[in-house]
């Protein structure tokens, strides 16, 4: 940083000489934040709260989860009994957690694509037009002030509700189509309707936001260049809208994927009757919560099943990452 | 004739773009309709095999029964979570705004490993960590407390290293000029930058308000008790337990709901921008 040097505004001691105090271990505290050199204290006045809350609030679970799933501690904190990687392995070996990771892939297998490519078009049919724009990116973006609470209950009270009043139904109706049980069947499982619908509505405007921003991005000179070319619609996208997007796109992929590895509220708030929740499509974070938290408290294998699932999704974020890296031509 | 021909081309193109954006718009839409509709609507005619555009006689009982009703814990719950994204979002701003200018622009030595150690956590999602978290916070007694409902959320790394990227490209000649004036980092952070920067504020406070106010997952875990429930475990609750009619229901989800649709109306450039900024991760 700009330190003043001995020009004619410089302050002199009455022996002429630069009235910089000597260093001296001695000074108090107040006096040696006053003094602008001290860098070291006043990056950790700046830094500090922050990096002392990291440590307990972040990393001291996460080590002590660490601890914890090497041991047998139901109901507790400060087990005793040291069962190795038997945690581990009972997750590994248990169905049910192997189902949570199969129905977190069905899950994104039609999540990921189906978001990625609606919020994509949505973005670049609001970025062409002229009249109402404002109004369509809102309309558009007002579903993420909502939360999935509230999103679960309309879709399972009032859309989706077994009942002829329900919208979804009562549409049915109109064609001489019989009222479906949505949530209460699980042959053919149009629960998962139900779910994907809702999540498409919160997070689609989400993620036109980043692309609309990505398109802005774009130099109009390479669209002009593509006219004079007499390039035009799909030629247009395939060769110049697209490639300009892999940043926008690789990110939002990657956000989608973590997302949807996290997905519990919707879940819950749909699934769950009175209280319990079927013994189906219950992804990860649902599984880990009936596991850890339930009535068991198991904290042993909880930690276990936090620790296997943190490191799923590292690996799935860093070779994602990867791939995408690889795939791009070096500019 | 080509011209003619692509104006006709492109004519027909607009066309087919506005029907699909109305088309999508009102597909959109109709979710809040049927909430605001539901929430006025007798529990007798929401129950009716028929269908109803409209409610055949408006009830505004709901409104009224919610606050009345001991069995709904509705003001409660609404306090709680006005406390709690308040206060998380100052706490956050205040925190990861000072951590964020101290690494962009106090050249400490370990100024990278620590940016390192920061961002390292990027990597895990909060979400997985709740076991560990709820371990924690029941080891400190802090079950079914405010504290506890905001203390663990007050240091977001994320917040803290898009500040950095934001405050690194700050102009520095700026500072330098209040450094120069005998400012000191803490005087120049406050007097010069900080007034600088309120968009940007604005941006990560409105995000991480959002954020807060719909946060499910961590009250569930640690609002054992009613007296803390947040409003989304209060609809969650009654919504999986089936306990409250579906009208009074919709009245509260409505209600929830409110406080976020204003700050749309009146604060959506500064989310647009929370997103953008939040979702690329500084780019």
């Amino acid at each position: 940083m700009a330190s003043p040097s001995g020009g004619p505004g410089a302050r002199r001691g009455p022996d002429g000489a630069a009235s910089r105090r000597p260093a001296s271990p001695k000074r108090t505290l107040g006096e040696r934040l006053r003094g602008r050199q001290n860098v070291n204290l006043w990056f950790w006045v700046f830094v500090g709260p922050f990096v002392i809350g990291l440590i307990i609030f972040v990393y001291v679970p996460i080590v002590w989860s660490l601890y914890l799933s090497f041991f047998e501690s139901y109901n507790t904190v400060t087990p005793t009994k040291f069962v190795g990687f038997g945690n581990y392995a009972d997750m590994l070996a248990d169905p049910a957690f192997r189902q949570s990771l199969v129905t977190f892939v069905v899950f994104a297998a039609v999540i990921v694509p189906v978001t990625f490519v609606l919020s994509l078009t949505v973005a670049l049919l609001v970025a062409r037009t002229t009249v109402m724009q404002a109004f369509f990116r809102s309309v558009f973006f007002l579903p993420t002030a909502c939360s999935y609470v509230v999103a679960s209950l309309i879709w399972k009270m009032s859309i989706f509700s077994g009942i002829r009043s329900g919208l979804a139904n009562a549409v049915l109706g109109w064609f001489g189509i019989d009222s479906i049980p949505w949530l209460s069947l699980t042959e053919p499982p149009w629960y998962w309707l139900v779910i994907v619908t809702a999540r498409l509505w919160l997070q689609i405007g989400f993620y036109m936001i980043l692309f609309l921003a990505g398109i802005q991005r774009i130099s109009p000179n390479l669209y002009e260049a593509a006219a004079i070319d007499g390039a035009e619609g799909w030629k247009v996208f395939r060769h110049i809208t697209f490639p300009q997007l892999r940043a926008t796109s690789t990110a939002v992929l990657l956000l989608l994927m973590i997302n949807a590895f996290q997905a519990f509220d919707e879940f819950y708030n749909i699934l769950s009757t009175f209280g319990t929740y079927p013994p189906y499509a219950r992804p990860p974070l649902v599984y880990l919560y009936y596991t850890a938290l339930g009535s068991g408290q198991d904290f042993g294998h909880g930690s276990a099943g936090a620790v296997i699932l943190t490191l799923i999704i590292a690996i799935v974020a860093l070779t994602q990452g990867r791939l995408l890296r690889l795939g791009r031509r070096d500019d | 004739m080509a011209i003619v021909r692509g104006r006709r081309a492109s004519r027909v193109a607009g066309w087919a773009r506005y029907s699909a954006l109305g088309l999508g718009a009102l597909l959109f839409l109709i979710p809040f309709y049927l909430l605001v509709r539901s929430a006025f609507m007798n529990e007798s005619d929401l129950g009716s095999p028929t269908f109803h555009w409209l409610p055949p006689e408006w009830n505004t009982e709901n409104l009224t029964g919610l606050f009345s009703n001991p069995a709904i814990p509705m003001a409660r719950s609404m306090v709680n979570s006005a406390l709690i994204a308040v206060s998380q979002t100052s706490g956050v701003l205040l925190i990861s705004g000072l951590a964020g200018y101290g690494l962009a622009r106090i050249p400490y030595r370990w100024s990278n490993a620590v940016f390192y150690t920061i961002t390292a956590t990027l990597l895990i999602p909060a979400a997985v960590t709740f076991v560990p978290s709820f371990v924690l916070v029941s080891t400190l007694g802090w079950i079914s407390t405010l504290q506890g409902l905001i203390v663990p959320g007050l240091f977001q790394a994320l917040a803290t290293f898009l500040f950095r990227q934001f405050f690194l490209g700050f102009p520095k000649e700026i500072e330098e000029a209040a450094f120069m004036d005998g400012l000191g980092y803490w005087g120049t952070f406050w007097r010069v930058v900080v007034p600088n920067s309120y968009g940007f504020v604005a941006a990560i406070g409105t995000i991480t308000f959002i954020g807060t106010w719909n946060a499910f997952l961590w009250p569930l875990v640690i609002g054992r008790d009613q007296d803390s429930w947040t409003v989304q475990i209060a609809l969650s609750t009654f919504l999986t337990a089936q306990s409250v009619e579906v009208s009074q229901l919709f009245m509260a989800a409505l209600v929830a709901i409110a406080p976020l649709l204003l700050m749309f109306l009146f604060l959506q450039r500064w989310i647009v921008e929370g997103v953008e900024r939040t979702g690329i991760g500084g780019d």
